[in-house]
């Protein structure tokens, strides 16, 4: 029997090429050998892990399905400890032998570590897998106020803004005389650094550290000269040396890394090797569109129809920190340079040719047309006008590349094979385009351009995305990971960050929910970015006087109740008392100025009815009271309105629990609705008896009232962590797919995690009718007096 | 020459920033603003359909009608789009009073 092909290693490069080898043979035996214990994830949004709490496992190139489903065998935690190139074997460190036909190395790299006296101390961290950056995150959370970064490049910058995002004094140490110099030209450079100051990451170029100092931990660093800096914290990034031991001590020539030939063959028979363990010509690439190169290379040679071989990458590099853009690409300097700059401004644009050609680029503050320079450049494009060239590029757009033209350069997915996915394909969003072509699932940078193809090809109409503020073209998710990225804590601090909010106003309220969602109910409030039914609580009418909804629980109230609400209508002249289509009763034409009292008189709960909240749960009587009813609605009810009473939502929620299927309560037209039917209960989605009538999908029939609340709750939780501020539910359970809603609900992982940041949000949450006592501002809920006489002024 | 009224209405702090309050000063309903760009005083009801626009939200430096969102230049009182606008008046502060002087 074949052995087939064995690759070595658990990063991007074995991933592709496990991908490339399938796509052209599905059948030959594929082993991967991976020393990591877990599936091959992403690298290069590794520094995302620094500044958000996403679980490693969200960074998984491929679910476990995938390997599944192409027949992969992957050996996880096993490491190599033995090579013989002559026996076509390996032997793994628990001395399982394994045999191969063809050998790929991708071993990847290891952080390189300055031999720095200090190095071992407790606090010191090299910044290269998501191990590291749950300890980096632990430490800076954990009071490191003081965090020192050796090493300014790209990955160093990165690991410098995630640090700096959680709050800590951040210092970069650099040998070189500027940022990044491999990518960037002094004036780039020059402008990085400010903008890197900005968001709290100071720099010190010129300096070598020559120790690490501490005695039981790190306590700061020694510069050459004597300068000494104080911190608690270390991240070291200061490159990577490409893991070639194993080859090494097999015979196989290595350099700085593995030598291979142009079609990624090492100098043993059937042995190839790609990625970061590599080197080509001299160069090992550290960047991700080079490895998929190779790795497309090396599968095409070692299945035997290698036809085009590898001559190299363009060296491409986008920074990914949020608020400073820039794209570096190829040579950073050449003989013939045109730049385009503001005098001062933060925006600096530069083309660079070699004998005629484009051959490099920067852009920093403005990356308009990176997709265009880069084919440009990678095509080697003929530029009589550098100037003009540079021009052009900043208004181009996807739609002017040609269908060759790479779109995603993580995944090396071209225009052609993008627009092939919506005319072909059957794609109708990018979304679907993303899942088809994986363009966009990289670092992300790409996802503008392609939802912009995919509007090109499909009329323009079809998803466009929501802007939360559309004068600012910023989406819900933009925002939500500014706001957790930044720890922003009040709209005020978004405005300031983002400009959302500032001009147009109208995107203010949905902030401030957002604000709140985010924070987990923790954010500090701001009254003058809600509208004014959230500065009050209470719902405006159309004579600028208020309408007052005391909370009845499952719409169940007692003659106490109706007493006090009576005397109350009375005492403050409510011009009218109306009972609502929520089980409750409205009292309509209270006076600003009245509202604390009334609600002081009344003794009840605020029911949230002029708020983006959950409003009220509907019942009937169910087997209570009624001849037959199958399940006690009104508890259910009762308790549903008590677990999610307070909380705010992207829209209002309107809920229903029936006792039967007569379903007196209407709970199938309810956003959410739960029916007692013959042994348990069934939880409905998605309803609407409004503007338009929607029957609510049915979601789940389970058997105990603790796991509709359950259940119910999570749903709850997703939508108000996911939907767009004003989308009811009704809309959003058609947009995102009742599928997915169950693939939610049925997860336990995603269930438990959900209720966890429900409780969470819930637990600070308190009756807003309280500030009847202690008023958000002295002034809340009254007009101005006159003080003093009027003055005399001459004009 | 003219002599102008400047009516004291409040103290600074009695309006909470970026938001309005709505005062009588001669008989007039105004309405005074704390924008984070300054203090500002408009006729207190939109022409519209008669909304308290010292309740609207307050965003480069123009108010929304919490009723319709029309919004007025908090500065000249102009209705942003074809509506009609509304006055719009002196204010100053002075030793933490709040004076307007009606148009």
């Amino acid at each position: 029997m074949s052995s087939g092909v064995v690759v070595i290693g658990g990063g991007i490069a074995a991933q592709s090429l496990c991908e490339e080898i399938r796509e052209r043979d599905p059948a030959v035996p594929l082993t991967m050998i991976c020393g990591e214990p877990c599936l091959p994830y992403d690298r290069v949004r590794l520094s995302e892990l620094l500044v958000s709490d996403e679980a490693p496992a969200s960074l998984a190139l491929r679910p476990r399905e995938w390997y599944e489903d192409r027949e992969v065998k992957t050996l996880l935690g096993r490491r190599v400890a033995f090579l013989d190139p002559g026996l076509r074997r390996l032997t793994l460190e628990d001395q399982e032998e394994i045999p191969y036909d063809q050998l790929v190395l991708a071993t990847g790299s290891e952080p390189l570590l300055p031999p720095l006296p200090g190095l071992d101390l407790p606090g010191v961290l090299p910044f290269r897998g998501p191990e590291h950056c749950e300890e980096i995150r632990a430490a800076a959370c954990g009071g490191a106020a003081r965090v020192a970064v050796i090493g300014g490049g790209l990955l160093g910058l990165e690991a410098a803004y995630g640090v700096a995002a959680q709050g800590c004094a951040v210092t970069v140490v650099h040998l070189m005389d500027r940022l990044m110099e491999r990518q960037l030209d002094p004036p780039a450079a020059a402008l990085l650094q400010p903008a890197m100051e900005e968001l709290g990451v100071d720099v010190l170029l010129e300096r070598q550290t020559e120790a690490i100092l501490g005695s039981d931990r790190v306590e700061g660093l020694r510069l050459a000269g004597g300068e000494e800096i104080e911190c608690d914290l270390v991240v070291i990034s200061i490159g990577i040396r490409p893991q070639a031991s194993l080859a090494a001590a097999a015979g196989i020539e290595v350099g700085r890394g593995v030598l291979v030939d142009d079609e990624m063959r090492t100098s043993a028979p059937s042995v190839w090797a790609v990625g970061e363990c590599a080197e080509h010509r001299g160069t090992v690439y550290g960047l991700v569109a080079p490895i998929h190169e190779q790795a497309a290379v090396a599968a095409a040679s070692l299945l035997g129809d290698c036809e085009q071989p590898y001559e190299g990458s363009l060296q491409w590099a986008k920074l990914k920190v949020m608020g400073v853009d820039l794209v570096s690409i190829g040579f950073p300097e050449g003989s013939q340079e045109a730049v385009a700059a503001d005098a001062g401004g933060p925006a600096y644009r530069k083309l660079v040719l070699a004998e005629g050609r484009a051959a490099g680029a920067i852009l920093l503050g403005d990356t308009r047309g990176s997709e265009d320079l880069l084919n440009a450049i990678a095509a080697g494009e003929e530029v009589t006008d550098p100037l003009a060239r540079l021009a052009a590029s900043a208004e181009a757009t996807a739609a002017d590349l040609p269908p060759e033209a790479q779109i995603c350069n993580c995944n090396g997915v071209c225009k052609g094979e993008i627009v092939a996915a919506v005319t072909e394909g059957g794609c109708a969003t990018p979304r679907e385009v993303m899942a088809l072509t994986r363009a966009g699932t990289g670092c992300g940078s790409c996802k503008e351009a392609v939802v912009e193809l995919v509007a090109v090809e499909t009329g323009g109409a079809v998803d466009e995305p929501a802007y939360l503020c559309p004068c600012r073209q910023q989406t819900r998710e933009q925002l939500a990971a500014v706001i957790r990225e930044r720890g922003l804590e009040a709209v005020s601090e978004v405005a300031e960050t983002c400009g959302t909010g500032r001009e147009c106003g109208q995107c203010k309220p949905a902030l401030a929910y957002l604000v709140s969602e985010v924070n987990a109910n923790r954010h500090r409030e701001e009254r003058a970015a809600r509208f004014i039914n959230d500065r009050v609580h209470a719902n405006i009418q159309n004579d600028g006087t208020f309408s007052v909804v005391p909370r009845m629980y499952g719409g169940v109230t007692t003659p106490d109740e109706l007493r006090r609400i009576a005397d109350a209508a009375e005492r403050y002249d409510v011009r009218m008392v109306k009972v609502t289509g929520g089980q409750r009763i409205d009292l309509l034409g209270v006076r600003k100025e009245d509202l604390p009292d009334i609600w002081r008189d009344i003794g009840m709960p605020s029911g949230h009815a002029y708020a983006k909240a959950v409003r009220t749960v509907k019942t009937c009587v169910g087997e209570s009271f009624c001849r037959f009813g199958l399940g006690d609605s009104i508890d259910l009810g009762i308790a549903l309105e008590r677990e999610w009473e307070g909380l705010h939502t992207p829209a209002k929620v309107k809920a229903g629990v029936s006792g039967c299927p007569r379903n007196c309560a209407e709970a199938t037209v309810k956003d959410i609705g739960v029916v007692a039917v013959e042994g348990g209960w069934q939880i409905r989605v998605g309803g609407a008896a409004g503007a338009n009538v929607r029957e609510a999908d049915i979601l789940e029939t389970v058997e105990t009232p603790a796991e509709v609340i359950r259940t119910a709750t999570v749903v709850l939780q997703y939508y108000r962590e996911n939907a767009d501020y004003k989308e009811r539910l009704y809309d959003f359970v058609p947009r995102v797919g009742l599928e997915e809603i169950r693939a939610v609900v049925r997860d336990p992982e995603r269930s438990a995690e959900l209720l966890e940041r429900f409780r969470i949000a819930k637990a600070a949450v308190s009756d807003p009718w309280l500030e009847r006592d202690e008023p958000y501002h002295p002034r809340q809920f009254s007009e101005l007096d006159p003080v003093g006489p009027p003055v005399e002024a001459e004009l | 020459m003219s002599v102008a009224t400047a009516h004291a209405v409040c103290r600074a702090a009695d309006v909470p920033l970026g938001e309005g309050r709505a005062v009588t000063v001669a008989g007039r309903r105004i309405a005074v603003f704390n924008a984070p760009t300054g203090w500002f005083a408009l006729d207190a009801v939109c022409p519209h359909q008669g909304g308290p626009l010292a309740d609207g939200i307050v965003a480069d430096n123009c108010v929304a009608c919490p009723l319709h969102d029309r919004r007025f230049d908090l500065r000249t009182g102009e209705c942003l789009g074809d509506g009609e606008g509304v006055t719009a008046h002196r204010v100053e502060v002075r030793d933490g009073t709040v004076e307007v002087t009606l148009a």
